[in-house]
């Protein structure tokens, strides 16, 4: 049991470190360690995991947890997910902290300022990538625009998210999904 | 006050992990920080649009989920490591325990097929919202050169598809010094 742990720190751990932009750079690694080195489950398992991960709120990395779960149970879930998570945290915070006790200052404004634009461009990018990563079509990309529209035009986001999930299971009961 | 700008209000740990808690389970399909925006920023003033930006950008620079970071980065700007700390509990603890009970669920047999569907249509309203954090953003960007920044961004990681960390290195300290003269 301890060395089952041990092996998921030491898998998690490291993929941590360099999973930039979170889960998706680092799934193929992640299915490749969990299947073919360890054996903790097989391909086939690991895309079904890989299924709920999507279906469930949080982030997609968090597939860590179920990988860890069928690898050492709910103490494998805890670990594998706190090792995936704590070293990337503490670069952060690291970064953070600097950042914090510079207070404000002109410098600091000015630099705040200049990241403005380069993170809007992330986010459009951001939008784009997952757009196509879920197969996106026509239907999706006017739905993006619309529920954009009516969230800039001040609706609730709970609000329209719940139209949203009426319109797909209307959509779905009526086959045209 | 964090970042210079609106009125700041003194965030409580509860306070920061009930938000962070109640965020964490909204998150399907990547679209959280439209949320997240909403509540730090818009509801409760706990930070400033360009300190919240900024720390967006550096939540998508460093390793780690851009939720979790941007999290992260709040509790700690607002109170410091234990800020942090119930930031992080509640971004992640409530998806955790759900995503194991999902896990049974299925492993029980209760079907999932249509729900996917459902989920995935509700992944859009998600990006919806982080596309509404842009335009706003956007809406107070000025200039030619700011826009530059932005398009070149966008076409070089999104469309492109190069790697996000070599695009960000020239685009920050380029965004930066094209900027810095302007009035503060």
């Amino acid at each position: 049991m301890f060395e089952r742990l041990l092996a998921l720190i030491l898998v998690f751990a490291p993929l941590s470190l360099v999973s930039l932009g979170g889960g998706p750079s680092i799934f193929a690694e992640m299915q490749r360690q969990a299947v073919e080195v360890h054996g903790w489950l097989s391909a086939w398992e690991f895309n079904e995991l890989f299924a709920i991960s999507r279906a469930a709120p949080g982030p997609g990395s968090l597939i860590s947890a179920l990988v860890g779960w069928q690898a050492a149970g709910f103490l494998g879930a805890l670990v594998a997910a706190l090792a995936l998570y704590l070293p990337a945290a503490g670069l952060l915070l690291a970064v953070g902290g600097w950042w914090r006790r510079r207070g404000d200052s002109p410098v600091r404004r000015r630099i705040e300022r200049g990241l403005v634009p380069v993170a809007v461009g992330l986010i459009l990018a951001g939008v784009l990538t997952l757009m196509r990563a879920d197969g996106a079509g026509v239907l999706e990309y006017l739905l993006l625009l619309a529920c954009t529209a009516a969230l800039l035009g001040g609706a609730s986001p709970y609000l329209v998210m719940l139209g949203v999930a009426l319109l797909y299971a209307g959509l779905l009961r009526g086959g045209w999904l | 006050m964090i970042g210079g700008g609106a009125v700041a209000q003194e965030a409580r740990l509860s306070e920061i992990l009930r938000v962070f808690a109640t965020l964490g389970m909204l998150s399907f399909g990547g679209g959280l920080s439209g949320w997240i925006h909403r509540e730090v920023v818009t509801k409760r003033r706990w930070m400033s649009e360009e300190g919240f930006l900024a720390g967006l950008a550096l939540s998508q620079v460093l390793p780690g989920p851009n939720s979790v970071n941007l999290a992260l980065y709040i509790g700690q700007q607002l109170r410091g490591l234990s800020g942090a700390a119930v930031a992080f509990l509640g971004i992640l603890g409530p998806p955790f325990l759900f995503i194991l009970a999902l896990a049974l669920a299925y492993g029980w047999g209760a079907g999932v097929a249509g729900v996917g569907v459902v989920l995935g249509g509700m992944a859009v309203a998600g990006l919806a919202n982080s596309l509404s954090v842009a335009a706003r953003a956007g809406r107070r960007l000025r200039g030619v050169r700011a826009w530059g920044i932005v398009a070149l961004v966008f076409v070089a990681v999104g469309l492109l598809r190069w790697p996000m960390i070599p695009v960000v290195l020239v685009a920050i300290p380029l965004s930066i010094a094209l900027s810095w003269h302007e009035h503060v």
